[in-house]
């Protein structure tokens, strides 16, 4: 090793790029961006598969269509042929990609359609919601941090108040609460049926969590040397912030991404789940666990393959998550070289 | 010595730590630094020595305005500055500057060296160019490599990065620098070499010193005049020769005594302090030092002493040596 770390000190790098150098070379950054970029990519790609592929609408009751199997046409919701023989049961998977690939749901639409649509309501609320968190944690905590005494105090008894209640179920009476009515935060309205409800809901409830520990460290930053320094060259307050905390902030900020957007992943499909996040039509890996939920004992697919999604995403991210601590943090990168 | 002017003077400075949440305050009271009166005269180096907890640290950090006194003038070049507003102390900060003990803490670990010593200049709205040409001549005058300029801090050992805090201090050409037990968390192999760079540096620029340090072997190498803070309290303030040479409050004699001396066999008496340093907190009455003091009497315990002038040195001691 030691001939190596000569030929790279020549050039500096700073603790930024050496962590992005190490994190190229971690084989759980390399597996868990391989597992979420085909799952990003393939969510993104439901339009094109839903029109050039399955060829049906994923957002209407085909309760009618037909399908052919070996030449042969067969109803895509067959009567039920057990038990007492009543209701229908839907196709079961095809592994035909043109139609049908992960069979139909209880209202005759293409799971696999549906998979992709419901993919990419998950990533988007939970990706959005996962940011507002972080950015508006960096906000409180760097403000209740920076400036101490009573603002910390009114900022942090806040927090805790979010933070008494079990995320879920604050989670689930803010969603029940608003579901029917909205939101309005002066003159922005947030309808009952748009994606921003859960969006914000999902935001809040996980404050606490990242704003306490940032909070943290700016109070124990501005006591260091170097902010000190800072003061003592005359630096204004917004100096000091940007300058010289929220570059040392952001390490744990980076750590704090992958982990949140994970949970609030989660969260959502909980929520849509319970049927109080995303509102039908509209799919999400947690409303299809719910369709596939009456499936259960018939055609387990279709709840078994939107959950199984879930556990690879979250798994994925909080895979990389655990990569990007490792490559920021100095002590294990000491170990490392 | 008497004849150089006054930059800095101290009078009745104090600072009061209040223990407590908001709901007990009040109640207990440090008192960290207690009734200085100092003067610091141009380009001499003042050493400031005592035990840890004295109030050392605080008085360095007062006089730079990064602590807030509790009470008593600090007058800096004629102004008070504890009457300025926050932007005229801004602007103020120019003329006086401080190095901290860690060295490691001291540098944003985020940003390359050069733009480290930049910094102060870019604050006071100095151009990109301009600032580009002194931090580079400062890492030269500082012993550093031109290449530290795009450097990181973690590509430094202890020593470089207090050169590179004192190319940052000298940055903006101040006056007075106070300098907070500069060496103390350096190799002591390197820690004389950092010495005379200070040495070296004060004669370039004309430099003031306050430097604060425990290490008396240190202080006696850079210091023109010393004072000696026991519990917040001055108790002793004299030239650097004279402090070493007869010390006249006791406290400073036991100070010295514990200072071990290379060769000639150290045939000294030895005075071992008895006890703790008092919590400081609960005071004790009269002198600070009675409890511990060797040469302990009844006026002691109930009388302070205040802080006289005795020959060429100031001394708060009921009964002085020599």
């Amino acid at each position: 090793m030691g001939l190596k770390d000569s030929s790279e000190a020549i050039f500096s790098e700073s603790p930024g790029k050496i962590a992005l150098r190490i994190l190229a070379k971690d084989k759980r950054s390399i597996i868990s961006l391989s597992i979420l970029g085909v799952i990003i990519f393939l969510s993104f790609m439901a339009p094109v598969f839903s029109h050039y592929v399955a060829n049906t609408n994923p957002f209407e009751s085909s309760l009618n269509a037909t399908i052919i199997i070996h030449g042969a046409e067969k109803p895509v919701l067959e009567a039920s042929t057990t038990g007492l023989g009543l209701g229908v049961t839907p196709i079961g998977p095809t592994w035909n990609i043109r139609s049908y690939f992960l069979g139909a749901d209880g209202q005759g639409r293409d799971v696999m359609a549906r998979l992709l649509y419901g993919g990419r309501s998950t990533l988007i609320i939970g990706t959005t919601a996962g940011l507002l968190c972080i950015f508006f944690s960096l906000l409180i905590g760097i403000i209740a941090g920076y400036r101490r005494g009573w603002i910390d105090a009114v900022l942090s008894r806040i927090l805790d108040i979010i933070w008494a209640f079990p995320v879920y179920l604050l989670a689930i009476s803010l969603s029940v609460v608003l579901l029917t009515s909205g939101l309005s935060i002066g003159f922005i309205h947030l309808g009952p049926g748009s994606f921003a409800l859960p969006i914000v809901i999902i935001g809040v409830v996980y404050i606490p969590y990242v704003a306490r520990p940032i909070r943290a460290q700016v109070l124990a930053l501005r006591e260091r040397e170097f902010v000190r320094a800072a003061v003592g060259t005359g630096a204004k307050h917004s100096t000091i912030i940007f300058r010289e905390i929220l570059p040392n902030v952001m390490p744990s900020v980076i750590v704090f991404i992958p982990i949140i957007v994970s949970l609030s992943m989660l969260t959502e499909s909980a929520l849509s789940f319970l049927s109080i996040g995303v509102q039908p039509p509209a799919a999400s890996w947690g409303t299809i666990i719910n369709d596939g939920l009456a499936l259960l004992y018939t055609r387990p697919i279709v709840g078994l393959a939107p959950g199984l999604m879930i556990v690879f995403t979250a798994a994925a991210l909080n895979l990389y998550g655990d990569a990007v601590r490792d490559a920021l943090d100095p002590k294990t990168r000491a170990r490392g070289d | 010595m008497t004849s150089r002017e006054v930059i800095l003077s101290v009078s009745s400075l104090s600072k009061n730590y209040e223990l407590g949440s908001a709901f007990s305050r009040g109640k207990d009271v440090v008192h960290a630094v207690e009734d200085i009166n100092l003067e610091i005269l141009e380009g001499e180096t003042l050493g400031i020595v005592g035990e840890s907890g004295c109030g050392k640290s605080t008085l360095g950090r007062m006089i730079v305005r990064l602590e807030e006194p509790t009470t008593g003038e600090i007058i800096f070049e004629g102004d008070d500055l504890s009457k300025l507003s926050t932007k005229e102390l801004r602007e103020r900060r120019k003329r006086f500057q401080m190095i901290f003990q860690d060295p490691y803490a001291s540098l944003n670990p985020r940003r390359q060296i050069g733009k480290i010593v930049e910094e102060p200049l870019r604050i006071h709205g100095m151009g990109k160019d301009e600032r580009e040409k002194i931090a580079k001549d400062l890492l030269r005058r500082v012993g550093l490599d031109l290449d530290a300029y795009e450097k990181y801090p973690h590509e430094f050992s202890g020593g470089q990065r207090q050169r590179v805090v004192i190319a940052r201090a000298l940055a903006l050409n101040p006056r007075l620098v106070v300098a907070d037990e500069p060496v103390s968390a350096l190799d002591v192999s390197i820690q004389a070499q950092v010495l005379n760079l200070f040495k070296d540096l004060q004669k370039e620029f004309n430099l003031t010193y306050v430097f604060i340090a425990h290490d008396l072997g240190v202080v006696r190498h850079v210091s023109d005049r010393i004072a000696v803070m026991y519990l917040g309290k001055l108790v002793e303030l004299a030239p650097a020769d004279a402090l070493y040479d007869s010390p006249a409050h006791p406290y400073t004699k036991a100070l010295l005594s514990a200072n071990p001396r290379m060769g000639e066999g150290d045939t000294r008496e030895r005075i071992i302090l008895k006890g703790d340093i008092p919590n400081p907190i609960n005071r004790p009455d009269g002198c600070v030092f009675n409890p511990r003091c060797p040469k302990v009497q009844e006026k002691c315990k109930t009388e302070s002493p205040a802080l006289l002038q005795v020959g060429n040195r100031q001394v708060a001691c009921h009964f002085p040596e020599n």
